[in-house]
């Protein structure tokens, strides 16, 4: 069977990859087809890959490899085309022989969409059967994907020789989408296919369905039920989504607030100024990287850990300095605090935009902090996840330290009892200075962790600034755990209302049931008692 | 990179707002004084915010001006003497627009200015103009639906950007079913309301178009990238085109990175976004979404290149990148220069009458012209986001397409032409043959 011919060689490509190398190439079209990537036109580059893909020649997965990895390298000259492959080795694509170097004129086959669809269906046949099991998962997903009806033989010879399990299922994953899509597929086929989508459940599943076209009766009857019974359970999955997404927006809110209920929760200081300390934060998280970068490259993975000690150390020592030169000198007359610490955040972002320019500085995400899992019907992302660990993390030492350290213990009898613990002997002046220190190096270590998410600019605080204060003073003023309950109550109730209302409506309607809420309980959701309060 | 976050500080930080002018005016004063021209100089004034959240984007236009008037003074200058650029600071606040606009034309008796970004800076600026009569060159795109006497849009208007890249993805991409997503304001929401109702006349239904808008500075995208997901998997080929503004993009794209949606799934086309938002960003995960521009800094042509290396040369900056409205300037400025040679007189009305018919080269090979609705000829790319930051060019228009002021898609404008040299009206209407007059 030629299929099963094709299939083989392709394996002995992937296999004996120089020996494929040296092999004498077929003349005719083959030729004919490589020399097509010459022409730099977009159609000639699809009509060459689908030419290639089913040549059966050992030289189709490299070709069609460096071509998707930008590799592939044509001279619009001599007509000749490359491979160079990822030692730095090269090939003429044609031939297959060995070449010293590739002329200066070539250049990278160019891509667009609609060939990197064509680039997928290719090397998914063709890698059906690669000795390595992610391969073949990822080639069998990108024939499900494309479910063209060429790609059904070597499936099939695919699915007889499969052994893994994961392997095999998306195996008959990808035939049932060829076999929806077959016109000439028989009736029980279709109706196995349907019952095969129906157990995936998910939304590429549902596509399909959705988008199958005129089928028998029975199939369609089928079909709408698979496509119900689909429907339903995405229906609770988007629940769980949602309530994700709350779990993560509330964790970024918690994060951007956590300083600020130090400052102004626990210290009474209307802090304008809190904004710029999350964006000093991230800025020396953009210093640490450019240093990294230029001098230790392979240190990038560890990046975010070494900026989390240098941004609290920053930034807090920007809070002592502001507390010292100008905080001290405000105590009890809030309005003033409130302008002279706007002017400071105007300084500040001026500062930064003097000394690193007005545009957007590339903050970069470490390998685990980038891309998604799957759970269930649900993708999760990794830099969403690690944050709001961090954020939990964050919370529990502040919490800790509050309660169990001497700092701490001073920080609380200043607050509650200033002139009681001055009597007791505590220097209330050096508390205050390391209090608002504490709040504003948080700020800082905020900032390490949204410029994972967010744009690196001197804009950066403003954006935090009023859901900041919105969070502390929903949650309770003064307390901690008011400011925890506060951040995820928002972020879950936003989310809920946001695929509802939309994202503008949505942030709008928080704002006003805020607004009625502290109508209602002007102190927050957890009012502090007692005589900390008059104070 | 237009129109960034206010929404948050406009009402509740309005002292904010002034503290930021009293700062601006101070500097302005300060500038002022320090440059008293003599009169053998042409005086050209510079609008663009070099301070607050517009800063990010206005400050290059501020030095492509400056560049240009350097560049223009080498040469000899204009009609024998030489150009002095009066920068002043808008600080991204939109009523001290139209302030720093009055200063410069009564007190700096500059003969033209160069300047504005979001639609509200030039709609606070236009009564100045008016009144004053004056000349403003406005170099970013825009939602059009306007044409007045005393302003030149070298910027693209909407079918000469977003109707030729929906064409593109109907096209090539045979996509079938859209999302328009988009910042809550003015550009977006009227550039949104134009596609959709072309949409429709194409055929597609109401079910297959999402909208959605989304306030300025919005970071959190995980549940609008999850819907456009669920919006996508409905078995029809999905775009996604996206007048996100500034900041927000950068979340928007890292979202679609994380969540694994491909440009080969469902690629988006951006109105916003050229090198300089993606200097901010990690593009690997972005490789094939789509920008539509009328100049990508990777064109390749002898204009393009001189401009790009003499450019680097001003700035010092080997790497410093160019956009979209920066070429808008450069064309503009050229057509600036060559109507003031020809009437040999910087006199408003003398330069307004001979702007008309003004032909420059643009910087991607081609002729740019100035129409009597005061609007340019310029020619649509589509654009491949690459793994350097810059873009592949993947279709252009076969000819420049000249910029309608008024949209033939809109019910309210498609019988409105702009004419400033027969008509001497900027909504004059084709059906009743009347000017409708002041206050489009």
């Amino acid at each position: 069977m030629p299929a099963h011919l094709s299939a083989r060689l392709c394996s002995l490509a992937l296999s004996l990859f120089l020996i494929a190398f040296a092999l004498p190439a077929f003349a005719g079209p083959f030729e004919d087809a490589v020399a097509k990537f010459a022409n730099d036109d977009f159609s000639d580059t699809e009509e060459a890959i689908g030419v290639i893909a089913s040549s059966g020649s050992k030289l189709a997965f490299p070709i069609i490899n460096a071509l998707q990895d930008g590799r592939l390298m044509a001279d619009p000259d001599s007509k000749k085309v490359y491979v160079t492959g990822t030692d730095g080795k090269s090939i003429d694509a044609a031939t297959g022989e060995a070449v010293a170097s590739v002329p200066d004129s070539a250049s990278a086959v160019r891509l667009n969409n609609r060939l990197r669809r064509s680039v997928d269906a290719a090397l998914g046949s063709l890698t059906l059967q690669s000795p390595d099991v992610g391969a073949r998962l990822q080639a069998a997903q990108s024939v499900f994907k494309s479910h063209e009806e060429t790609a059904l033989e070597a499936v099939d010879a695919a699915l007889a020789k499969e052994a893994n399990r994961s392997v095999k299922a998306a195996l008959g994953e990808a035939r049932a989408a060829i076999l929806l899509f077959k016109s000439d597929a028989t009736e029980v086929e279709k109706l196995e296919a349907v019952a095969i989508l129906k157990a995936r459940g998910d939304q590429d599943a549902l596509a399909l369905l959705t988008g199958m076209g005129d089928q028998p009766a029975s199939v369609t009857k089928a079909a709408a039920s698979a496509i119900g019974s689909i429907q339903n359970s995405l229906a609770v999955w988007s629940m769980v989504q949602n309530a994700w997404y709350g779990l993560s927006l509330g964790s970024v809110l918690l994060l951007a607030a956590i300083g600020l209920a130090i400052t102004f929760g626990v210290m009474g200081v209307i802090n304008m100024a809190h904004g710029e300390m999350v964006m000093i934060g991230a800025y020396t998280t953009f210093v640490v990287q450019e240093v990294i970068r230029t001098r230790y490259p392979g240190l990038f993975d560890y990046s975010l850990l070494i900026a989390v000690p240098l941004a609290f150390l920053v930034a807090g020592a920007i809070g002592v300095l502001i507390e010292r030169s100008i905080i001290r000198f405000l105590y009890g007359r809030p309005l003033e605090t409130l302008l002279a610490t706007w002017g400071l955040s105007l300084v500040l972002q001026q500062a930064v935009r003097t000394m690193f320019g007005p545009t957007n500085r590339e903050v970069g995400n470490p390998s685990w902090m980038s891309g998604a899992f799957e759970l269930g019907q649900i993708t999760i992302t990794y830099n969403r996840l690690w944050i709001l660990l961090f954020t939990l993390a964050v919370f529990a030492i502040l919490l800790a330290m509050l309660r169990y350290t001497a700092l701490g213990l001073e920080m609380r009898a200043v607050t509650q009892n200033r002139r009681m613990a001055a009597s007791m002997g505590i220097a209330t002046s050096r508390v205050d200075a390391l209090t608002f220190g504490l709040g504003s190096g948080i700020a800082g270590i905020a900032g390490v962790a949204l410029s994972q998410i967010d744009n690196v600019s001197p804009n950066l605080g403003q954006s935090y600034i009023i859901d900041s204060f919105m969070v502390v003073v929903f949650g309770g003023v003064g307390n901690l755990w008011g400011t925890l309950v506060g951040a995820f109550t928002l972020g879950i109730a936003n989310k809920f209302l946001e695929p509802v209302a939309g994202a503008v409506l949505g942030k709008i309607a928080i704002l006003v049931l805020i607004i009625l809420f502290i109508q209602k309980r002007p102190r927050g959701l957890f009012a502090l008692k007692g005589r900390a309060v008059e104070a | 990179m237009f129109n960034k976050s206010t929404h948050d500080t406009a009402a509740s930080f309005s002292r904010r707002g002034v503290l930021a002018a009293t700062a601006g005016l101070m500097l302005g004063l300060a500038s002022l004084t320090g440059a008293k021209a003599a009169d053998d100089t042409i005086k050209v004034g510079v609008l663009h915010s070099l301070s607050g959240t517009m800063a990010i984007s206005e400050t290059t236009l501020k030095d492509t001006i400056l560049f240009l008037i350097d560049e223009q003074n080498k040469k000899g200058g204009v009609l024998g003497k030489k150009l002095e650029a009066v920068v002043v600071d808008p600080a991204s606040n939109w009523p001290l627009f139209a302030e720093k606009a009055r200063e410069l034309i009564t007190k700096d008796k500059v003969s033209v200015v160069f300047g504005c970004w979001t639609s509200v800076s030039r709609k606070s600026v236009l009564p100045v103009f008016k009144e004053l009569n004056s000349i403003l060159f406005y170099p970013v795109q825009y939602e059009g639906e306007e044409s007045e006497r005393n302003v030149f849009y070298t910027g693209a208007a909407p079918n000469q950007q977003a109707i030729p890249a929906v064409d593109y993805l109907m096209k090539e991409e045979k996509v079938k079913r859209w999302v328009l997503a988009g910042t809550d304001y003015v550009y977006p929401r009227t550039t949104n309301k134009i596609l959709e109702a072309y949409l429709k006349s194409k055929g597609v239904a109401q079910e297959d178009i999402m909208i959605n808008y989304t306030p300025f500075g919005h970071s959190d995208w995980q549940t609008i990238v999850a819907d456009i997901k669920k919006f996508g998997s409905a078995g029809k080929k999905t775009a996604v085109v996206s007048t996100i503004n500034g900041d927000a993009n950068v979340p928007f794209y890292k979202e679609l990175g994380n969540q694994g949606i491909k440009a080969k799934d469902i690629p988006v086309v951006a109105f916003s976004v050229g090198e300089e938002e993606l200097a901010g960003i990690d593009t690997k995960p972005l490789v094939g979404h789509l920008a539509a521009w009328n100049y990508f800094q990777s064109i390749k042509s002898p204009e393009n290149e001189k401009f790009i290396k003499a450019w680097q040369a001003y700035t010092k900056n080997p790497k410093r990148v160019t956009n979209d409205p920066m070429e808008a300037h450069v064309i503009g400025f050229d057509m600036w220069v060559k109507a003031v040679e020809k009437v040999k007189s910087t006199d408003p009305d003398k330069v307004i009458d001979a702007l008309p018919g003004i032909e420059a080269k643009n910087l991607t090979g081609g002729t740019s012209k100035m129409l009597p609705n005061h609007h340019i000829t310029k020619p649509v790319f589509i654009g491949e986001i690459k793994a350097n930051g810059q873009f592949d060019v993947v279709w252009k228009t076969p000819s420049l397409v000249p910029g309608d002021a008024w949209s033939k898609e809109l019910d309210g404008s498609k019988d409105l032409i702009g004419d400033w040299v027969g008509k001497k009206c900027g909504n004059f209407n084709t059906k009743t043959n009347k000017c409708l007059g002041s206050g489009s």
